[in-house]
């Protein structure tokens, strides 16, 4: 069913139910997200993608990368409220990882000047949790995912150890908007690749990618690697 | 180690995927706690991956990855335990002990861990050994409750004011 | 067990059960679930073991039962005929209550409750203030019936709503009735029960679930616990009735991982059910099935939480889930789901017994009904207590709380768990209810109610509660998982002595965009104990900041000890006692204590029996 919604005024229609950051999308219109991809399901974790919803004269915040659009919405991507509340999402990140480019870049686009706030992190993982998503949903591997709860909350290998079902694919490397799982590119072993994580060893792919099942080609990884440093943010 | 043991409590819960944490609860009740290869073992088991076997074993505080005591000591920290001065009653077991929360005694006699209520605030400040409800503790009796269980007489007075 | 298959079969089995009982028979009823913290399984050892070898078996029936209210007296004993209470019944104290009680009929004037007004003894349970002003309704059965003997449960009319229900009610009638009671959520949010169920039922959809949140988290909290060990049945009864006009054929109890009797008896009370055709296939001989099952949660207040809830059923962690979807379309599994709270079960029965208008006759406009609070903290009288909704909060503490331990001064009611709010004196005068509460910033919560006295400072309250969510958030989200991390070090500053200008302007601004950006109720709550503290206990914020001063002497960095030499009578108590060394006196001279060397643990000041030392 095709609903219409009005988006920063302008008026679109879209299946019923599309997240509001893609119906965005179509009307070229951006909203900033660090926890969103198009392939994978929507977590809803860093809350930057908060745009303001009204439904007659009452308005909420909400997420645009999982409120479905419905028919009669109308949204503000940009509204004063909407820009203080990523401002703020952005300078509780930048406590958190004061040292990440990508981060430090998007606060100061988003007019983060200052962090008003006292305790600092020397985290790189902003906890957005693409890579535990894309290893589980895209490559159906699973090798990564959180661990503890609260302020504790990591990403790990089980135990911490090298996972022995990493295939070495690099889909985490890839999509990791920070930068903090490294392939370090040092073979160890005749074949293995290992990525890091801070002192963390993801694991290795010990034939190399050749066993006859294996659907990932030497070229793709080739190309990844290089596109790693291209696409960090 | 064998897992006939674990493969019964795989059995009771027919091997379902919901069930992963009735059965870590039930494969902690064996070894006081959830050893790596058991992990390891489960998640093969069950098919499911390491990865949310471990994440499960480490979000829920009633697991724990660590060998732990025989007596599991249990200050609770609630809202009317810490009014009442459970942080002094931790402090005494800590003293006591000569452990830190969420440390094993080198006799692993005694675990000490804090929990968020126990519901029986009126009792507050409330300790548990084991499976034994003390109230109104003080640092004062901290050491006579505790005493009980290292000779292994069992129970101290019973928690009495 | 043969199985009830019809109401004439079901109302036969129940006059049996009261025809085989002994009236001439005495019974004495004690706690044995809360109790149990005060050595209530030993007296009840010892009441079993005295009555087989007096061979007083013919005489006396002992009944296990749940929590009688009172916590603070226990361990609780009642015999009846009489109505005859006893107070901090010890192992010690049986052979004279089996021989002077029990066989002569004579009460044990030493056991009895004094009133600290009157100074007169009590003998009946039912004269005691502390239960008169009360109005026991959900928990009429809770330390009155052994919650494993569905017999007990019976008795009295157990099952007699499910019967009326299943056998003369359609599914939508119920829910009318519930609708018209006004029964609002009892495990936070108070959203009306009626029309909750009515979303699930006409969700689409086949299959079904309802769920009891019995997860309990917030600590000072105690009345479910108290529910499920002490009249598990109710809550199962409520559950079928709902399960009826839901359409749902499967149900859930949740429990947390802290209450081992509640899912004994849970487990008891489902089994027997289920033998007696209560439960299970074809329930009444009416055709319809639901069965029930146990699952325990393994340590994690966010569970608490409907979605994280529902994720941790599935076998997951209890993460809350990013939609916007609400879970009476899709919850456990997708699929439509009820959740309600275990005390919200437990009301249905009375609903559907005594109809919907003599349940709306008791409360406020928009609170229909009694709520059981657990009254914990600073007040004299602790336990747990039901109220009619809009009865005033100085009523719940000074009339049936008995006030403030140790006559010290009030100074705030903490409401609602981690979520709530602190409320001060100048507003102890309002009402109960979903409503008020909520305008004071507090919230009614599960009913937990924690009383705070001058003793008590109120940043260190906040930053408690704030340190409490720190650890307890799920962390997938950045406004709470960060938020609470900067609150708490802002917090733990000002505790320190080391807040600065702008502290509370910050912890403000932090708490409203936590309130609007937090992915689930846990952050968007969170703030709530920092807010309602600044507002109403500014000065003592600022006390902190500017003057560097904790006058209740709980931050151990802004305050010192001191004696008043005019109250010491030199027992040298404290002297011996001070792990420092820190107080020098002779005996029966005024000690004094070294400031240098006093690390403020309170061990002097908890001591002294003239209450000479002080804070400054
Ligand atoms: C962090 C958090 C913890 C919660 N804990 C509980 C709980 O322990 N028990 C409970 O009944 N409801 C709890 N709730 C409320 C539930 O999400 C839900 O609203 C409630 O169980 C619905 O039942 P009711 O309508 O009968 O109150 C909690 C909510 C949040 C956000
Ligand atoms: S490692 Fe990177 S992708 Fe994974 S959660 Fe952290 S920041 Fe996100
Ligand atoms: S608000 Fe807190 S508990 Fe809720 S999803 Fe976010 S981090 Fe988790
Ligand atoms: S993109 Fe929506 S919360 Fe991160």
């Amino acid at each position: 069913m095709m609903v219409t919604l009005t988006i920063d005024g302008q008026i679109i229609h879209v299946e019923r139910h599309t997240p509001i950051i893609e119906a965005a999308k179509q009307l070229g219109i951006s909203i900033p997200t660090l926890c969103h991809h198009e392939g994978l399901q929507p977590f809803g974790s860093c809350r930057l993608c908060i745009v303001e919803a009204f439904r007659g004269n009452r308005s909420k915040l909400v997420t645009s990368c999982n409120y479905p659009a419905e028919e009669g919405l109308t949204v503000l991507t940009a509204s004063d409220r909407v820009l203080e509340t990523r401002k703020m999402v952005m300078e509780l990140l930048l406590a958190r990882c004061p040292d990440v480019p990508g981060i430090r870049r998007l606060a100061e686009k988003m007019g983060v000047e200052a962090v008003g706030f006292k305790k600092k992190g020397d985290q790189w993982c902003i906890l957005c949790g693409l890579c535990v998503r894309a290893c589980e949903q895209m490559v159906g591997v699973s090798a990564i995912s959180f661990a503890s709860r609260g302020i504790e909350r990591e990403v790990k290998t089980p135990f911490g150890m090298e996972s022995d079902v990493c295939i070495g694919c690099g889909t985490c490397t890839y999509i990791c908007p920070t930068g903090c799982i490294e392939m370090t590119g040092d073979p160890g072993p005749p074949g293995h690749r290992v990525m890091d994580m801070g002192d963390l060893a993801l694991g290795s792919c010990s034939n190399n990618h050749d066993c006859e099942t294996c659907d990932i080609d030497q070229g793709f990884l080739d190309k990844m690697k290089r596109a790693i440093e291209s696409v960090r943010l | 180690m064998g897992f006939e043991k674990v493969d019964e409590i795989l059995e009771n819960y027919a091997y379902k995927h919901d069930a992963l944490i009735g059965i870590l609860q039930d494969v902690q009740r064996l070894e006081n706690y959830l050893p790596q290869e058991t992990l390891q073992y489960i998640g093969r088991e069950l098919e499911v991956p390491l990865s949310r076997v471990y994440y499960i074993a480490t979000f829920y505080k009633s697991f724990s990855l660590e060998p732990r005591g025989r007596h599991i000591v249990k200050v609770c920290l609630g809202t009317a335990c810490h009014l009442n001065g459970a942080v002094q009653n931790l402090e005494q077991v800590e003293r006591v002990l000569s452990i830190r929360e969420g440390e094993t005694t080198e006799d692993r006699m005694f675990s000490l861990e804090t929990v968020n209520c126990v519901g029986t605030c009126a009792l507050a400040p409330v300790t548990m050994v084991g499976e034994d409800y003390y109230g109104a503790v003080t640092p004062g009796r901290v050491e006579k409750i505790l005493s009980a269980y290292s000779t292994g007489s069992g129970s101290a007075e019973d928690g009495k004011d | 067990m043969e199985k009830i298959k019809s109401s004439s079969q079901l109302e036969h089995y129940r006059e049996s059960i009261v025809h085989k009982r002994d009236v001439g028979k005495k019974v004495i009823r004690l706690c044995n679930t809360g109790c149990r913290g005060r050595g209530s399984s030993k007296v009840a050892e010892a009441l079993e073991n005295q009555v087989r070898e007096a061979n007083l078996d013919d005489k006396v029936t002992i009944k296990k039962t749940g929590c009688h209210g009172f916590c603070q007296i226990g361990s609780v004993m009642v015999i009846e005929p009489g109505n005859i209470l006893y107070q901090k019944v010890k192992p010690k104290d049986v052979p004279e209550i089996l021989s002077e009680t029990i066989v002569k009929g004579e009460v044990l004037d030493r056991l009895l409750y004094r009133d600290p007004k009157s100074g007169e003894k009590i003998r009946r349970e039912a004269d005691i203030p502390f239960y008169q002003h009360q109005s026991k309704t959900v928990s009429h059965n809770t330390g009155k019936i052994d919650p494993t003997d569905i017999e007990d449960y019976l008795a009295p009319g157990g099952y007699g709503a499910l019967d009326k229900a299943l056998t003369t009610m359609k599914p939508m009638g119920i829910i009318e009735t519930v609708e018209a009671s006004g029964l609002r959520g009892r495990g936070g949010g108070g959203f009306p029960a009626g029309r909750k169920w009515r979303s699930c039922r006409e969700a689409p959809g086949i299959i079904k679930y309802v769920i009891a949140n019995g997860d309990e988290g917030d600590p000072g909290a105690f009345m479910d616990r108290s529910l499920m060990e002490g009249d598990p049945h109710s809550i199962i009864e409520g559950m079928i009735i709902g399960a009826y006009a839901i359409g749902a054929h499967e149900g859930f109890v949740y429990v947390r991982d802290e209450y081992p009797i509640a899912v004994e008896h849970l487990s008891k009370a489902i089994k027997q059910a289920e033998s007696l055709g209560l439960l299970g296939e074809d329930i009444l001989g009416t055709g319809f099935d639901f069965t029930i099952r146990i699952i325990t949660g393994a340590g994690a207040f966010v569970c608490g939480e409907s979605t994280a809830l529902m994720n941790s059923l599935e076998g997951r962690v209890g993460e809350p889930r990013a939609k916007y979807v609400h879970t009476v379309e899709s919850g456990l599994w997708d699929r439509p789901s009820t959740l309600n709270n275990v005390e919200t079960w437990a009301n249905v029965p009375l609903i559907i017994n005594r109809g919907a208008q003599w349940y709306a006759d008791t409360g406020t406009d928009t609170s229909k009904g009694t709520k059981i609070f657990s009254l914990v903290g600073k007040v004299r009288n602790t336990g747990l207590v039901e109220v009619p909704m809009g009865i005033n909060l100085s009523e719940i503490i000074f009339d049936i709380g008995g006030g403030i331990k140790r006559d010290k001064k009030f100074k705030a009611v903490q409401t609602g768990g981690p979520s709530g709010g602190c409320i001060p004196m100048n507003k102890i005068d309002m009402p109960v209810d979903y409503d008020s509460l909520k305008q004071l910033g507090a919230i009614m919560g599960s009913g937990g109610m924690i009383v705070m006295d001058e003793n008590n400072c109120m940043v260190d309250t906040a930053k408690y509660f704030i340190n409490f969510l720190m650890y307890e958030s799920c962390g997938k989200c950045v406004p709470c998982r960060e938020g609470l991390k900067q609150m708490h070090e802002i917090l733990s500053n000002i505790c320190e002595g080391h807040g600065q200008e702008g502290d509370l302007e910050l912890l403000q601004k932090l708490a409203s965009f936590m309130v609007d950006a937090s992915l689930c109720a846990l952050g968007g709550t969170a703030p709530n104990p920092v807010l309602s503290t600044i507002s109403y206990f500014r000065d003592e914020y600022e006390a902190h900041i500017f003057d560097k001063k904790c006058r209740a002497g709980v931050c151990r960095n802004l305050f010192d000890y001191y004696i008043d030499e005019k109250l010491c009578n030199g027992c040298t108590l404290c002297r011996v006692k001070c792990p420092e060394e820190a107080i020098s006196g002779e005996k029966k001279k005024p000690h004094v204590i070294d400031e240098e060397k006093c690390i403020r643990c309170g061990i002097c000041f908890s001591l002294c029996k003239k209450e000479a030392v002080l804070v400054k």
